[in-house]
């Protein structure tokens, strides 16, 4: 037993358990300091886990538990999440009954997160995606006066608990041929597994699961609703953590459990990585309402992942690390300027950014970096994440044409995406309608929100090599061959 | 540093310091424009200077592993393809912020998006790694978009900023899967074209994968150029941008579609060139012939010039289609004074604009009489555009048809030939129009182009005719490069796998 591994987690959860007892004392004006407390405890978690004191690659809990390389990169990308998704929540503290409540279950999903990252066994797969959803589900319906937002929260919770349940079913069918739950012992033999149809069907149920997630089609009829009622911060935390959650999972199943599988079935995940990146840009289209638009992006930018999954190699994996992490800094960007502007006027239509430029010019040049970097333009991260993504999958198009195809179809909806992000770059710098003129102040941790995911956002499109190596390093433990051998668990390396 | 770096790095330094200075010091917004642009564009010239003809190797080269791992490269230099097209690039970008005074509304923005369109133009053709020639390119992008939106003209500026952006991004996005399959199909690991050349050399790639990537290179690259049929974008984005903007996309950023076809399709994929210089045969006579029909009938001097601007681009792709020495050194010779004519161009219909506040032909006369500076600049570009002889477009023009004679089927040429005409046609009217006869009411208040304000046009105008008259400085640094091209395009040409023959043609190639 090494419980000293998941201390990451331990100190995540302290600090939400801490800031609830704390909620009970502190004046309800003051609430905003727990965000800031809250924010440093993570700053300082997070230099934990980036620097010497990190527990060191190892299985705990009877190989349930693991840390490596994929768990730390991932680990990194929820604490940040977390860190700009609090700054920026301040913002809207005065819009949310109990913000110290807010505040608490937000690290609470990041536990959940984090825990995720390192879950080496299709129970904790499922408990700790639990922890994500039950928070979420709160989170989502926050504003409890708003009749939207607790819509959402229904409809989260309706889809949620559909697919908690055929992912837990499918988990039963694994167990029920595999006769464990461990991603090693069950990677060690796929090969006989795979003759079993009861093990094919519990994976793909356990996909089901994991593919609502991550709003893949056809599990992503919640997303843009759940995305326009639930509060701006949560919308940021549940496109970026909730998300990378759900791929770091993908990740590890396609890669490091199943791959013989998942490369036999690329063309089924060439499928449908390319329906649902054309159905969030077709879908995209008539949209006006700004938080919806980022549901069906969010769809979009799905589909560009799986198309990563689907390529079933070094490349792929890399590349959808890296996407991930140039995904979360983008996606926060564009929801912390979301978040002023709805904080201050309710309504997320493109109507409300209208004049943007001229209200706010800070607001307005991050909320286009964010937007630009979202359809791939350089040099921001964007571009470089789709560039080495097309890569992945252009590695397989000499032996396999359809994957051209599937280039080709991206680039498609890279296009009509192109339509609806610089819509509100329009909408920011040239209404069609003579906008409102009042100045917009975003407050100073916002402002420092934005100033990191803008320099992140920029150091990751101009220099991106420092970043596709650690995005390497952190995948290269993957794979059958190295996994069990490399972590001495109780199976032998095939 | 290489002096090419330097000249990249200028346009930024100025946006930067553009956006540092606060708006107590509006003033200095412009100066900095005019200072930054200003260097650019000397330094543009030094380089011109400073190339030595006669060598088909790279000049000036800079070169830094971005990151080696990934195989990128920040790799600069020079040759006879872009030596000309940076010095161009260079003094267009100078003379557009020159003719931009007029701007009132967020001037700060407006020069910090300019001098971002020079920066990202000037790297893509000073970029030897391709990745860093796309990257460099899509950062005008944006600016172009915002640019049009914002300080464009017009009931369809909207639309129009809209066109532009998703025909181009689409262009770009094919490119780039034409750019990435290559990266990922040479197993190279690299994007350099010195290293990829000297490679592919040795490994040549299937003659299947050749023809993919040349075809997506090509409608890509292509669509970019506003290559028949996927040019619709080019006139009216051109019609409503703001006058740098019109000035610095046709004269500039649609060269870099055909630099990139010159720099990395043809040495890079010989099958290819082989497979598709047919279609591109016939693909250019749209541009010649239907184009030019097109401006034929417009009643917008800036529509005209936006439709023949399209119709120019026709010799360069028939130059490129011709494949041979002669024919790609026109083609890069009409590159160039297409470039300074296209700038020309706008930049007068923009003073016209500003004067008048329309550009309706019919609306327009008399402008040698009331303008007589603008009104003979004019009258110079329109003749360039029709190609007569002592403009830099005369000497590209008819290179490309003696190049076009000896390799493609003779009614290629002869229909070619008759977009010459349809040019004379157009231009020729327009000057009757525009130039002569009354001076319309509209022109009777305005004023003449006087003192400094010349300057932009005669930077752009003098060249232009000096390349005419003296187009040897251009030629001797094209031609070596040219031949070098040629020589790869037309190796191992038969499409086995172990091309051993045509080693002798490679001779020349290896140079560098």
């Amino acid at each position: 037993m090494n419980s000293s591994l998941l201390v990451i987690e331990f100190l995540v959860a302290l600090l939400g358990l801490g800031v609830l007892l704390a909620d009970l004392w502190i004046a309800p004006t003051a609430r905003r300091t727990l965000a800031y407390v809250a924010t440093t405890g993570l700053l300082l978690i997070f230099t934990i886990h980036a620097g010497a004191l990190a527990p060191a690659d190892g299985t705990a809990f009877g190989g349930m538990f693991l840390v490596d390389g994929l768990a730390n990169f991932f680990k990194s990308i929820f604490l940040v999440a977390a860190m700009v998704v609090l700054m920026v929540s301040t913002r809207f503290a005065d819009r949310l009954n109990g913000y110290g409540e807010f505040v608490a279950l937000i690290l609470f999903a990041t536990v959940g997160m984090l825990l995720t990252a390192s879950a080496n066994d299709f129970i904790l797969m499922f408990v700790s995606l639990e922890l994500i959803t039950v928070t979420f589900y709160i989170l989502v319906s926050f504003q409890r006066n708003r009749l939207s937002s607790v819509e959402a929260g229904v409809k989260y919770l309706i889809f949620g608990a559909l697919a908690a349940a055929f992912m837990v079913f499918g988990i039963t069918l694994i167990f029920g041929s595999a006769n464990s739950t461990n991603f090693f012992e069950i990677a060690a033999k796929q090969g006989e597994l795979a003759k079993s149809p009861v093990f094919l069907i519990g994976l793909l149920l356990t996909f089901v699961g994991l593919g609502f997630k991550i709003s893949a089609f056809p599990f992503q009829m919640w997303t843009p609703d759940v995305y326009q009622g639930a509060p701006a911060p949560v919308t940021a935390f549940l496109a970026t953590g909730s998300k990378a959650a759900g791929f770091v999972l993908i990740l590890r199943l396609a890669y490091g459990v199943v791959p013989e599988l998942a490369s036999k079935w690329s063309h089924l995940l060439l499928g449908f990585a390319v329906i649902t990146a054309l159905y969030g840009s077709f879908c995209g289209l008539a949209q006006r309402s700004v938080k919806r638009l980022m549901g069906y992006s969010s769809i979009s930018n799905a589909g560009f992942l799986l198309l990563g999954i689907a390529s079933a190699n070094e490349t792929g994996s890399s590349a959808v690390a890296f996407f991930l992490a140039a995904y979360v800094f983008t996606t926060l960007l564009v929801f912390a300027a979301v978040t002023v502007v709805t904080a201050d006027g309710e309504s997320d239509d493109f109507s409300a950014f209208g004049g943007l430029g001229q209200r706010s010019p800070f607001l307005a040049a991050g909320l286009t970096i964010g937007l630009v970097s979202l359809a791939g333009v350089p040099p921001l991260a964007g571009f470089f994440a789709k560039f080495w993504l097309f890569k992945a999958a252009a590695l397989r198009v000499a032996e396999d044409r359809w994957f051209l195809v599937a280039i080709l179809a991206a680039c498609v909806a890279v296009v009509i995406s192109f339509y609806y992000y610089f819509g509100i770059i329009r909408a920011m710098y040239w209404p069609r309608h003579t906008a409102e003129t009042t100045p917009v102040d975003p407050s100073i941790p916002v402002r420092l929100a934005m100033v990191t995911c803008i320099a992140a956002v920029i150091l990751m499109g101009v220099f991106p090599g420092g970043l596709v190596s650690v995005a390497r390093q952190a995948v290269a433990g993957l794979g059958p061959a190295t996994a069990p051998a490399a972590h001495a668990a109780p199976v032998a390396a095939h | 540093m290489s002096p090419v770096s330097f000249l990249i790095l200028l346009p930024f330094l100025g946006a930067l310091a553009i956006i540092m200075t606060p708006a107590k010091h509006a003033f200095a917004w412009r100066g900095a424009a005019l200072l930054f642009s200003g260097l650019a564009a000397l330094t543009g010239i030094s380089i011109f200077l400073g190339f030595e003809p006669g060598s088909a190797g790279f000049q000036m080269v800079g070169r830094v592993d971005w990151n080696s791992d990934i195989g990128l490269t920040y790799h600069v230099g020079v040759d006879g393809l872009n030596v000309g097209l940076l010095l161009v690039t260079g003094l267009v970008g100078f003379a557009a912020v020159g003719v931009s005074s007029e701007i009132e509304k967020q001037p700060k923005m407006f020069y910090v998006l300019l001098l971002l369109i020079i920066g990202g133009a000037l790297g893509s053709f000073a970029s030897l790694d391709l990745f860093f020639l796309y990257f460099f390119n899509e950062i005008a992008l944006v600016p172009t978009f915002l640019m049009i939106g914002i300080w464009g003209r017009g009931e369809q500026k909207n639309y129009a900023a809209f066109q532009i952006t998703l025909y181009l991004s689409l262009g770009a996005l094919v490119a780039l899967a034409g750019l990435i399959c290559l990266y990922a199909m040479s197993g190279a690991n690299t994007l350099d074209v010195v290293v990829l050349s000297a490679w592919l050399k040795e490994h040549p790639l299937p003659a299947a994968s050749q023809t993919l990537i040349f075809g997506l290179l090509l409608f890509g690259f292509g669509t970019m150029v506003g290559l028949f049929p996927f040019h619709s974008w080019a006139p009216l984005g051109y019609g409503v941008a703001p006058t740098a903007t019109a000035m610095l996309h046709a004269g500039i950023l649609k060269k870099v579609g055909l630099y990139a076809l010159l720099r990395a399709a043809y040495p890079l994929l010989p099958v290819g060139v082989a497979q598709w210089t047919g279609v591109l045969a016939v693909l250019c006579l749209g541009n010649l012939l239907y184009c030019g029909w097109v401006a034929m009938r417009q009643k917008d001097l800036n529509l005209l010039f936006g439709n023949s601007s399209l119709a120019h681009m026709g010799f360069v792709f028939l130059g490129l289609a011709s494949v041979s020495v002669i024919g790609i050194t026109g083609a890069v010779v009409i590159m160039v004074a297409h470039a300074l004519l296209a700038a020309l161009e706008f930049a007068l219909s923009g003073y016209l604009y500003r004067q008048t506040g329309t550009l309706e032909l019919s609306k327009l006369g008399g402008a040698m009489r009331q303008l007589p500076f603008v009104g003979a600049a004019l009258v110079a570009a329109l003749l360039a555009g029709c190609g007569v002889p002592g403009f830099a477009n005369f000497a590209g023009e008819v290179t490309v048809l003696f190049g076009a004679w000896k390799a493609l089927p003779w009614h290629v040429v002869a229909a070619a030939w008759g977009g010459l005409i349809i040019g004379g046609v157009y231009m020729l009217r327009a000057i009757r129009q525009v130039a002569h006869g009354e001076v319309s009411p509209l022109l009777a208040q305005s004023t003449d182009a006087g003192g400094v304000s010349r300057i932009p046009y005669l930077v752009l105008l003098v060249p232009l005719i000096y390349f005419g008259v003296a187009p040897t400085g251009l030629v001797d640094r094209i031609k070596p490069s040219a031949e070098r091209i040629v020589a790869r395009a037309t190796s191992d040409l038969p499409a086995t796998p172990a091309p051993i023959a045509a080693e002798p043609a490679v001779a020349t190639a290896s140079a560098h």
